[in-house]
């Protein structure tokens, strides 16, 4: 008997090492927690038969384009695709012999803070179903959380891994800008996005990134990685330098039970040898939302445009004419936030605006940029809560769109300069998951996972929800 | 610098968007709330700052301009909502 919940993908390959267990029987035991669990958590769009290899199977998030699968983006406009290449990073998950589990559910085109944005209905947080498992890689966070994956991958644009990582009580890393393909990803906003992992521990999550980094002739923005992917194995961190930018853990809206946690976290680092010492980011935090929400939203317009009803994807009747076919197409396929996004982005590029929006909020980014590689010059690693709630109910924020994107406000400004971002589950507040945000300069991947895998032993966090158990 | 409904529509149509009018009045309310709320960056002033377009410094990435194999028209046309041979058909007009 193959506990799912439990199981993490390193012990999964281990069995499979040693020929305790097949592929195909590893498969089957996740196709029964989907069957189990699904019903009533909903992270799964559609799941896979074929075990194609011979490794630890694997879930996707559903923008991740997969040969005669069907790829969405949790969009209707998207309904029946069904993608003649696969990204990348499905290829690496091939050759490295991982079978498909399925394709998980999100916010679509991953524009949103708790899968509740999906055209194919919400996913439930796997410790209470009555609240959201964040976004809006939600589906990812929640199939594993659940069991019902022993790893998957997601994507971050503004905090859609760490966040819901955090929401979900598992392990997320969005990654350096540029050490992960794109290649066959619907795009959102192409300055920001990348693929990550999202594991039960951080020695899987270095796994799984070490299976998926690394230069793509395919996507001209990626770089080979300086140094290899390191497993993590020290369980102390004698010399570490940990800063904690006051504006990142004092913010309005933190809880109080999620403070409280962060802080047990950073005296667990303190015991095990770091140094921990509060610092500022003055503007980051400040000018980071409102320049994200310049950005991102512009990038989107212009990414969302090959929608048109024409090559792939649904197609609404006009009146006849070309102009009306494409409007109603993308009125009835597009739900209410990429709408929303493709207005703000069009009026942010528009002529008359372009300047005072997008091309400022490009100078902003140059200074949160700044901002951190100077902290950097002091710290190895910053710290912070990475929601500054535990999961909320479910309806609680969507008539309210700026209430929503407040909840990705302590991620987006590391996202904004390109750092790496991991979170580690850090403890319960109220019953609920808490997430530890470790961030670092570019391409300081291995130091995250040093740190997070200490950190991990020490708080010896318990990731099956207490509901399963 | 308040949105007014004609640039609503105005945005709607550079964005191939038929909106309703209930969504034109919405997106108006909810435009207007998070351009006050993102207008902030306009306040800083950035005369002497690059902006950055792209976190990392990458220079050109150069190919070798070499043929290689490409879609075929089949795969191609495979999820084509309409098509004629081998050509996407769409309404004329």
């Amino acid at each position: 008997m193959i506990d799912t919940l439990r199981l993490t993908a390193e012990e999964a390959g281990a069995m499979l090492e040693r020929g305790e267990v097949s592929s195909a029987e590893l498969h089957a035991a996740y196709r029964a927690a989907i069957d189990e669990r699904d019903p009533e958590l909903h992270a799964y769009l559609r799941t896979v038969d074929e075990v194609a290899g011979d490794g630890v199977p694997i879930a996707f998030k559903d923008l991740i384009s997969t040969r005669g699968v069907e790829t969405t983006a949790a969009s209707k406009i998207l309904a029946g695709y069904k993608p003649v290449f696969d990204a990348t990073v499905a290829t690496r998950c091939k050759e490295a012999g991982l079978p498909l589990l399925g394709k998980t559910n999100m916010d679509e085109f991953a524009m949103g803070s708790s899968t509740e944005n999906s055209g194919f209905g919400p996913t439930n947080n796997p410790w209470d179903p009555d609240r959201v498992p964040g976004g809006s890689s939600g589906g990812s966070t929640a199939a594993v959380a659940a069991g019902m994956a022993p790893w998957a991958l997601g994507s971050d644009t503004g905090g859609s891994i760490k966040q819901p990582a955090a929401l979900c009580g598992v392990v997320g890393l969005r990654p350096t800008y540029g050490t992960v393909s794109r290649y066959g990803i619907v795009a959102f906003a192409s300055s920001l996005d990348q693929i990550g992992p999202v594991t039960k521990t951080v020695r899987d999550c270095a796994l799984l990134y070490r299976t998926i980094a690394g230069r793509d002739p395919c996507d001209s923005t990626t770089v080979e990685l300086p140094q290899p992917v390191e497993l993590p194995e020290a369980e102390d961190l004698n010399g570490l330098r940990i800063g904690v930018p006051k504006e990142l853990n004092e913010a309005e809206g933190i809880e109080t039970g999620v403070t409280e946690r962060v802080n047990a976290a950073l005296e667990r680092a303190r015991e095990l040898g770091a140094e921990v010492e509060r610092c500022s980011l003055p503007r980051s935090v400040d000018f980071g939302l409102p320049c994200y929400y310049l950005i991102a939203p512009s990038e989107a317009s212009s990414n969302l445009a090959r929608y048109d009803g024409v090559r792939y994807g649904f197609r609404a009747e006009g009146n006849g004419d070309i102009r009306s076919m494409y409007a109603r197409t993308r009125d009835e396929g597009f739900g209410d936030e990429p709408k929303r996004r493709i207005m703000l982005g069009t009026y942010a590029l528009s002529a008359g605006y372009y300047e005072a929006f997008y091309g400022q909020a490009q100078k902003v980014r140059t200074l949160i940029q700044r901002e951190h590689e100077e902290l950097f010059e002091r710290f190895d690693v910053l710290a912070s809560p990475t929601s500054p709630t535990v999961a909320f109910p479910l309806g609680s924020r969507t008539e309210n769109p700026l209430a929503m994107y407040l909840a990705d406000v302590l991620t987006i400004p590391s996202n904004m300069a390109g750092m790496p971002g991991l979170s580690i589950p850090c403890g319960l507040s109220e019953g609920l998951p808490v997430g530890l945000q470790l961030i670092g300069p570019q391409f300081s991947e291995n130091t995250l996972f040093r740190a997070g895998h200490a950190l991990e032993r020490a708080l010896d966090f318990d990731f099956v929800p207490e509901r399963f158990r | 610098m308040a949105i007014t409904r004609d640039e609503v529509l105005h945005v709607a149509r550079l964005a191939r968007l038929e909106l309703s009018d209930e969504e034109v009045e919405r997106f108006q309310e909810q435009l207007n709330a998070i351009l006050e709320a993102v207008g902030k960056v306009a306040e800083l002033d950035l005369s002497d700052v690059e902006p950055t377009a792209h976190p990392l410094d990458l220079a050109n990435v150069w190919a070798d301009d070499e043929a290689r194999p490409c879609l075929p028209v089949e795969e191609a046309l495979a999820n084509a909502p309409d098509r004629d041979g081998a050509l996407f058909r769409v309404p004329a007009g």
